[in-house]
């Protein structure tokens, strides 16, 4: 219970951390934030319960008006934008993560937490972020998606990298991967 | 670390939480199917006057919250002006900067401590399910407590990264930065534990 507790609060601080660090550039030229990086580690290491539970957390602190969110900002504003969606989709995106991580026991841990990451990191956060973006600012799926295409190249780099920082922490401790446990 | 809350008080900061929150839903709910232009731009002049009435200070604070949302709108006005879309793109910009800038005026006006009671207020119901709210208050307060502590820690690896490399410093830096997180999870929980745990009771 408590070790839940603990790894549930560190995990959301963790995400707040990876996007509130100084820049530091993921690939050469595509400034992109670690946040939805965070997003992946928690369903990859935490497992599909807990990892939810830790974004549930850690929106819940940007919507009582903390700073969290990639560039310091945060309060109720950020829910309003038609671009919440992703905000949204941030606990089942994580959820999914690591269900897939879960139930995928056999075999490299580097492609199965990428490719958990791809399904919820970044299918099922788009699955829930086109759709209200459409209702929030009145437009059709085809727009809809090409206003968001400029994110995806880094949400897939993202989904690669959640593969290897997972591997590199299961190496490290294998007793705090609780995807794995 | 700051919430985002003014740094003085205000009127507003003397109405309850609840309050602003459940008028907040109210007015978002009201303004969302809304497409006159008249309507959304007398709502605009309204929350303009909203920030006005509690000082100049507070408007400018606002309009420093706004500045990621205004790039955005940008990007939908340019949209809409290039397709001859004019009215549709304009009751789009303006319903937006509505819904943010009066969310944003309840975030100004309502200290850390209370909207953490309307969010203990709202989980009442959960303790008759058996969920110990007390671990919840406990998390949050941890989260607090952490996140500037982690983004501490992260900013030292960068920079002893920054000395011994003369590579920028990289993605890699997420895995110690998540091994810090993991390890500070260990020593809580053991701290939690040695003093007794967590209570399966919720204390009154």
């Amino acid at each position: 219970m408590e070790r839940n507790l603990t790894f549930i609060a560190l995990f959301a601080a963790l995400i707040a951390a990876l996007g509130l660090l100084p820049k530091f550039t993921l690939m050469s030229g595509i400034p992109i934030t670690a946040q939805t990086l965070g997003i992946m580690l928690c369903g990859t290491i935490l497992g599909a319960r807990r990892g939810a539970l830790a974004v549930v957390l850690f929106l819940a602190l940007v919507a009582v008006g903390l700073p969290l969110l990639a560039g310091g900002r945060g309060g109720l504003g950020v829910f309003t934008t038609p671009w919440a969606g992703f905000l949204f989709g941030f606990p089942a995106a994580a959820y999914v993560t690591g269900l897939v991580v879960e139930k995928w026991r056999n075999g490299n841990l580097t492609l199965i937490a990428g490719v958990a990451s791809l399904i919820g990191g970044v299918g099922v956060l788009y699955a829930v972020a086109i759709p209200y973006y459409m209702v929030g600012a009145d437009k059709g799926l085809l727009e809809a998606t090409i206003t968001m295409l400029p994110f995806v190249p880094g949400d897939l780099i993202k989904a690669v990298l959640a593969g290897v920082v997972t591997q590199a922490i299961w190496k490290a401790r294998p007793e705090a991967v609780l995807s794995r446990g | 670390m700051l919430a985002l809350t003014l740094p003085r008080r205000t009127w507003a900061h003397d109405i309850q939480a609840g309050w602003k929150l459940g008028a907040l839903a109210i007015a978002s709910a009201l303004l969302f199917p809304v497409d006159d232009l008249w309507v959304l731009s007398a709502a605009l002049l309204a929350v303009v006057a909203l920030h006005l009435v509690s000082g100049l200070d507070v408007l400018r604070y606002a309009l420093w919250m706004m500045k990621p949302i205004v790039f955005f709108a940008a990007i939908i006005g340019v949209y809409h002006l290039a397709t001859w879309d004019v009215a549709a793109g304009a009751a789009i910009v303006l319903r937006m900067l509505l819904l943010v800038a009066l969310a944003n005026f309840v975030t100004m006006t309502t200290a850390l401590d209370s909207m953490i009671a309307v969010i203990e207020w709202l989980l009442r119901p959960l303790r008759r399910l058996g969920v110990n709210t007390h671990a919840i208050g406990l998390a949050i307060a941890m989260v607090i407590r952490f996140t500037p502590a982690l983004v501490q820690k992260g900013a030292a690896l960068i920079e002893s990264w920054r000395a011994r490399s003369a590579k920028r410093p990289g993605w890699r830096i997420t895995i110690p930065v998540c091994l810090l997180a993991l390890d500070d999870a260990e020593h809580v929980s053991e701290a939690l534990r040695a003093r007794g745990g967590l209570t399966t009771r919720n204390r009154t």
